[in-house]
């Protein structure tokens, strides 16, 4: 904090610290709650894939990990000199549901905080529900309702995912408008709008991206996209063991 | 053979995000950075306590593209070894419904 504090001010333009929260922009207090509700999101999350989890999606788990790490580094222009990045919780969570995309989200922004200096340790938690957990877990909820009112997964899966994964992006930063006004950083009625204002943007890009690799895949391998809902304990396998 | 090992194509597309466009990412402040500095509260980000590769970087290759190269192919290759070993692991307690 003091090294930070006496620095910062002595350079100008500011530091450009790295994409994710850093550690000071929460108060301990709202960070430390969001590292709770982050460890509960993953307990279930290991439960639930534990219990549903296919083998051959494996391999995709790690492609999936890999892919959105290696597309978080790319930061994306947008106006007035700023920049944005993919998150890709929406497609995780499309490829490979809920629970195990929330695994493999924790553990992207895990390795970007605890070997890059991507986000702050304290923050972390903070982090994983807002880049992770809100966008696997609400935007997988928005995707499979849009799903629902396209008729279907197979005709709806592109025009739901663009929208899930623009209102995740959303999602993610009016929560994490939420916490820096909880935590005194800026009031509300500031940060909200400028969060939403630029994210807007990003959204769009995270939209753009998600689409075009759900597109690929479909049309390349579509039988990835049948993995998320083939492992034992789900209702697909369910229903096919009853007479 | 390709049905089977397709993940390694899938591998080479991450590889290619990080060789091909890292060295070409906007380092413009992102989203939260824009807010955190034209709210004024930019100054109280703390750096991070300790860094292996700070900022996408390998320390002993200095930080130019190379050096980032590097540094976003190690993560690739470390997020793809722990989800499979994580896949592994979970998929391994999965229990048939009878």
């Amino acid at each position: 904090m003091t090294f930070a504090m006496i620095l910062a001010p002595a350079l100008d333009p500011p530091v450009v610290l790295d994409m994710h929260a850093p550690d000071g922009f929460l108060s301990v207090p709202v960070a430390l709650l969001l590292w709770l509700v982050a460890i509960v999101a993953v307990a279930v999350s290991v439960n639930r894939a534990g219990r549903s989890l296919d083998e051959r999606a494996v391999p995709l788990m790690g492609v999936t990990a890999a892919f959105i790490f290696a597309a978080q580094m790319i930061n994306f222009p947008v106006v007035g000199g700023t920049s944005g990045h993919m998150l890709g919780a929406v497609l995780a969570a499309v490829l490979l549901g809920p629970w195990a995309g929330t695994l493999v989200m924790a553990s992207v922004i895990a390795v970007q905080a605890l070997l890059f200096g991507d986000g702050g340790l304290l923050a972390m938690g903070a982090n994983i529900v807002n880049m992770g957990v809100i966008g696997t877990m609400g935007g997988y909820a928005i995707y499979r309702s849009l799903c629902t009112l396209f008729r279907g997964e197979e005709r709806g899966r592109l025009p739901a995912a663009a929208i899930a994964a623009w209102s995740a992006v959303m999602l993610g930063a009016a929560a994490t408008s939420v916490e820096l006004a909880v935590s005194g950083a800026s009031p509300l009625a500031v940060v909200l709008p400028a969060m939403l204002g630029t994210h807007a943007l990003i959204g769009i890009g995270e939209a753009l991206i998600t689409v075009g690799a759900l597109a690929l895949i479909a049309s390349v391998r579509p039988d990835l996209l049948r993995l998320r809902d083939a492992g034992p304990g789900t209702r697909a396998a369910f229903e096919a063991s009853r007479p | 053979m390709i049905r089977r090992y397709w993940w390694i194509g899938g591998l080479l597309i991450a590889a290619a995000v990080v060789i091909i466009l890292a060295p070409l990412a906007s380092s413009d402040p992102d989203g939260l950075e824009r807010v955190a500095i034209d709210k004024g509260f930019i100054e109280q980000g703390q750096g991070a306590p300790f860094e292996l590769l700070p900022d996408y970087s390998v320390p002993f290759l200095g930080d130019g593209t190379i050096s980032l190269i590097v540094a976003g192919l190690v993560g690739v290759v470390l997020l793809f070894g722990a989800m499979w070993l994580l896949g592994r692991f979970l998929s391994s307690r999965t229990r048939p419904t009878d």
